[in-house]
């Protein structure tokens, strides 16, 4: 089959490699109709993640049709539509059974787990196409992919009436912006910050709105990004034009957001005094995070109030202000999302139309112009707000 | 060991800072054996899962090291181990303690590669969340050649290689599968 492969630092290339097979009883194959690039994937893409081996099929947010099913799989069927969560859990461990499927103890295959127990203190659960301390498996931007424990993970979707543009987004990012709406605990009146207009950062403003918020802001210099979060009723601050936290104080009468949500990550842009020295540290390996944006949720986030972290971060970090932390009393929420606790809830206010995601889709490309993709994702960020892979757009023609 | 006689509180033996401490918590260790503990809840019953393990041909499902187990009469068991350099180890195993649903112990006997015991521990888990399972082993490298070749392969990684083999027993308990994402024709055996 054809799949992206990472090669290297910036280099990724779609080759033709094995079509995945059953391995384990509750496995299914997926027929992969659509696959979209996650701004997580930058993240591998630039090298920020450690334990990628070259050859590695990226991709953890995909949807297809099922095509093989293993002798254990009492749920999925033959030709069942299914959505994909980028998370992989086994649906009966202690953390399954709490819904933190973000937390399974049994995904990530036994001789993938000593890195995470090293670096976190336990090991992490799997994940599709996103390094070996997530567990190695080959991910979904490719013709095929193998899912294991697929009786927990996919959630069937209807066949008709619906486009994958529809629902492809339940894979991480909708579930992601709501896990990091919902983890702001929003009460009336509330006043709610979201630092990155990215795929998530608009999906929280939305999910925000949902659950009832008052007032959205929204922080970022893309001007397409910030007419999106516009465009969904949130005020927007251009971080390159205004100081943000004045700019917050002002825009909250002196009392500041109630709620403030990171949804940028460890890669954040802007030129501050504290960022400069975060990129110096990075290069010369001394931190392997850049906070900028999280210093600044902290700072700005007013006394007593919620702060969500969506963002990924993966190591450590420089200069974080635990002091502002503690003295005003925040209470952090962070995590990768717990997906399949969000899907049937979130396919169903997708059905009755009151989550529109299509929206965010800027691009739609062959698989064949995965790399393409990637290379214009990172450079053209205003412009290319969500690109969708569909393997076999361009066919028959194939190279 | 009572915990009275323990002047560092309540946890275990295996997890103090000083080595003869921690041989402590293992009686049939002498100085010199590598020793190896580890705990892992697994949210299945205790009996279940002492019934799984005390078949001792099991072992191999979920072990990465050993090749196969053979049994020679009720307490007694062959195993056969991969070693250093494509070598493989081999010696006869003896029950030495076995209360169903609770605990199961062994030695091998005289004449081993690889002299060792093991212990496996069964208990409830106080707060409902199935059962801890605490597995202690030690063994003591042989003084040769190849001696030295299977300390350096077992003493470098022992803690590592037993996590994996216990990481592996509860993924088989509670999922009936051992996850891999090796490719088919290098995936290891679960079904």
């Amino acid at each position: 089959m054809r799949a992206l492969t990472w090669q290297g630092k910036t280099d990724v290339r779609v080759e033709t490699v094995p079509d995945p097979g059953i391995v384990n009883p509750r496995d299914a194959i997926v027929r992969i109709t659509s696959t979209a690039i996650c701004g997580s994937d930058l993240h591998l893409y630039d090298h920020m993640i450690p334990g990628m081996k070259s050859g590695d099929i990226l991709g953890h947010e995909f949807m297809g049709e099922v095509v093989e099913v293993g002798s254990g799989n009492q749920k999925l069927k033959v030709g069942d539509r299914v959505v994909v969560p980028f998370v992989i859990a086994c649906g009966q461990c202690f953390f399954c059974r709490k819904q933190q499927f973000a937390a399974c103890d049994n995904s990530n295959p036994a001789d993938k787990s000593d890195p995470s127990e090293m670096a976190y203190g336990y090991s992490m659960a799997a994940a599709f196409g996103y390094s070996h301390l997530t567990g190695g498996y080959s991910g979904g931007q490719a013709e095929y992919a193998r899912v294991p424990y697929s009786d927990v993970g996919p959630i069937v979707v209807p066949d008709n009436g619906i486009d994958d543009d529809e629902v492809l987004f339940l894979s991480d990012i909708l579930p992601t912006g709501w896990m990091a709406a919902d983890n702001c605990d929003i009460e009336q009146g509330d006043v709610v910050a979201v630092w990155g207009c990215g795929p998530v950062g608009l999906f929280a403003i939305q999910s925000a709105f949902v659950m009832g918020a008052h007032r959205v802001i929204a922080i970022d210099h893309h001007p397409r990004r910030l007419q999106l979060a516009q465009n969904l009723g949130a005020e927007v601050i251009d971080f390159e034009q205004v100081q943000v936290r004045e700019a917050l104080y002002e825009l909250t009468g002196g009392i500041g957001p109630d709620a403030c949500i990171d949804a940028v990550g460890m890669e954040s842009h802007g030129m501050s005094p504290d960022n400069i020295l975060d990129h110096v540290k990075v290069k010369t390996f001394m931190a392997t995070d850049r906070v900028h944006a999280l210093r600044q949720v902290i700072m700005a986030t007013r006394k007593g109030g919620r702060v969500s972290i969506p963002g990924v971060y993966g190591g450590i970090a420089d200069k974080f202000p635990i002091g502002a932390l503690m003295e005003k009393g925040l209470t952090i929420k962070s995590g990768q999302t717990h997906v399949q606790k969000y899907t049937k809830q979130l396919l169903d206010l997708i059905l009755e139309g009151k989550l529109d995601t299509t929206f965010l889709i800027s691009h739609r490309l062959d698989l064949e112009d995965a790399a393409e993709g990637y290379r214009n994702f990172k450079e053209k960020q205003n412009e290319y707000t969500k690109v969708v892979l569909k393997p076999g757009l361009k066919a028959p023609t194939r190279h | 060991m009572d915990r009275k006689d323990q002047d560092w509180g309540d946890a275990p033996a295996s997890t103090h800072k000083d080595k003869s401490a921690q041989a402590a918590g293992l009686p049939a260790a002498e100085d010199g054996d590598v020793l190896v503990a580890r705990s892992v809840t697994i949210n299945r019953s205790r009996h279940e899962l002492y019934d799984f393990w005390r078949d001792f041909r099991n072992l191999p499902l979920f072990m990465e090291n050993i090749e196969s187990v053979a049994l020679i009469d009720a307490d007694r068991s062959h195993w056969r181990v991969k070693g250093p350099a494509d070598s493989t180890l081999e010696w006869d195993s003896m029950l030495t303690e076995d209360i169903p649903g609770e605990v199961l112990a062994w030695t091998s006997v005289q004449g081993a590669d690889v002299p060792n015991t093991g212990r496996i521990e069964f208990r409830d888990s106080s707060n409902g969340r199935g059962t801890i399972v605490t597995a202690t082993i030690a063994y003591e490298p042989p003084a040769s050649k190849l001696g030295e070749l299977i300390a350096k392969l077992f003493g470098r990684e022992p803690k590592i290689q037993a996590r994996r083999d216990l990481r592996r027993f509860k993924q088989l308990m509670e999922t009936g599968e051992i996850p891999t994402s090796a490719p088919p024709e290098a995936a290891p055996r679960s079904e």
